[in-house]
């Protein structure tokens, strides 16, 4: 790999996007971003069991049968969400009651285990860790931005505190109601990839087939 | 496939370990090896942090359900010390069929989501609107008392089924045992932003002053999503955009105010017996 770290460290966050590039982790970007605070957590969740789990799985790398990688890899990943899912439960119990199910679901994040696959089995470890740390950097990007506009829009607030008064808090602003249900973080993660393939035309990618043009008859 | 460790073949490391782990990756006894010890390891550092942080995660649910007793009781401020604050708060068991406390159980260790799946101490149950399953035959109440040592406020303890999850709560009742002070729940899992907004203190603020029982001692309060022409004092606003939240939080006030719940100890607290 002819990468520098930093740049290990800043692609992933526009140019290889894990969400808008690689459409991973789509699931859990739906689930948690309905408000800011969480977003960050489960962003700083994501950050450390992505960074962790390449570094341990690259240490391991020379070790693991190939026959069993996958399974590896997952009790790696596993342990390493349970150990947050249980700091968060002893240090942040306010947030992991309003996480619920949703740390436990980043074993299941795409993200992870293909860091994993694709890079932590065939690199170094302080190079897997970087490229992990900046994988979740880049996840990170996405929640906060999809967090900050279906939190402003759909609560009128950002980060608890009232930014847009709500009517039925006496206000003048009528809460998009459309922004608190999952749909709409597909609306706007398709509005984040126009935009970051508007910006940086060489992120579409070619089409797969052509289409012909109609004959006369 | 992964790489050959950098040892292999070049020279025969004398270390038995050593040597065993410059084997091919894809060995049978090396497969063997690495799942049991990548799996013994890592059972280790979940087990070790579990153990480890127990002590402070039961701290803190013990602390939340305090602060959520306080909030119902509407004794809740911030920075307020919880401890101090709860310990004005008496915990009783109550026995619901009677009505009446049970004092050889000892409040402060009674567990009351054990209980509601210890079959000698809990029913099932047939009728279940609520969706609970099992209802424990014995609750945890707490009586708040005013300064002339006459009680102030019931708090009780509900819990049922909503849209994804049971909901775990707090009522506050008055002491003539119809009067409600506040509702409140402490767990769950509904929708945020919209069965969530169980947990709004704008939605809470109406449980406020509404009646459980009209005059004839009928079970009145409703939560629905149009305020009837008469009998405001027992209507709470159903959630808008939350349904079967709503659904769920009449059918579990319902019926925790009624005959399987605690019907026979407000009857008996309205009484002045308790």
């Amino acid at each position: 790999m002819a990468q520098t770290r930093r740049q290990m460290l800043v692609d992933p966050l526009v140019d290889n996007n894990p969400i808008t590039l690689q459409v991973l982790g789509i699931c859990s970007a739906l689930a948690v971003t309905t408000s800011l605070q969480v977003s960050a957590v489960m962003s700083v969740a994501v950050i450390f069991v992505t960074g962790f789990s390449s570094l341990f799985i690259s240490m391991l790398r020379n070790h693991i049968p190939s026959s069993i990688r996958i399974i590896v890899q997952m009790v790696v990943i596993a342990s390493l969400v349970i150990l947050v899912d249980q700091i968060l439960k002893a240090y942040a119990f306010e947030i992991s009651k309003t996480l619920s199910v949703f740390v436990g679901l980043i074993i299941t994040n795409c993200i992870v285990m293909g860091r994993a696959e694709a890079f932590a089995m065939k690199n170094p470890p302080v190079a897997s860790f970087i490229d992990g740390v900046g994988n979740g950097l880049g996840y990170g990007l996405i929640l906060m931005l999809v967090g900050f506009v279906r939190e402003l829009f759909g609560s009128g607030s950002l980060f608890g505190m009232t930014i847009l008064q709500k009517v039925t808090d006496g206000g003048w602003y009528v809460p998009n109601g459309m922004l608190l249900l999952p749909p709409s973080a597909f609306f706007i993660i398709g509005l984040i990839i126009w935009a970051f393939r508007t910006w940086k035309p060489k992120q579409v990618e070619e089409r797969e087939f052509k289409i012909q043009a109609v004959e006369a008859h | 496939m992964p790489e050959r460790d950098p040892h292999d073949g070049a020279e025969q490391p004398k270390n038995f370990i050593r040597r065993f782990l410059a084997q091919p990756a894809d060995s049978v006894g090396k497969t063997i090896f690495v799942a049991v010890s990548v799996c013994l390891l890592a059972s280790m550092v979940v087990s070790t942090a579990a153990v480890v942080l127990k002590p402070m995660q039961e701290a803190n649910k013990k602390r939340d359900k305090f602060v959520n007793v306080l909030q119902v009781a509407g004794r809740y401020e911030d920075g307020v010390d919880v401890e101090k604050a709860f310990s004005a708060f008496e915990p009783h068991v109550l026995e619901l069929a009677t009505g009446k406390f049970v004092e050889s159980i000892d409040a402060r260790t009674f567990d009351d989501r054990a209980a509601s799946a210890d079959p000698n101490l809990s029913v099932e149950l047939r009728d279940d609107p609520a969706g609970i399953g099992r209802k424990s035959r014995y609750k945890t109440i707490y009586l708040l008392r005013d300064n002339d040592g006459k009680i102030d406020k019931v708090i009780l303890p509900i819990h049922g089924y909503g849209l994804w999850s049971t909901l775990y709560g707090f009522i506050a009742v008055k002491a003539d045992g119809n009067e409600i002070f506040g509702l409140q729940f402490y767990e769950h899992a509904e929708t945020p932003g919209l069965g969530a907004e169980v947990d709004n203190p704008k939605w809470r603020a109406q449980w406020s002053g509404k009646k459980l029982l009209d005059d004839g001692g009928q079970l009145r309060i409703t939560v629905a999503k149009n305020p009837p022409a008469a009998g405001q004092d027992f209507h709470v606003d159903a959630l808008s955009g939350a349904t079967l939240t709503s659904v769920g939080v009449d059918n579990l006030v319902k019926f925790w105010m009624g005959k399987d719940g605690y019907e026979k100890f407000l009857a008996n607290l309205k009484a002045g017996e308790i």
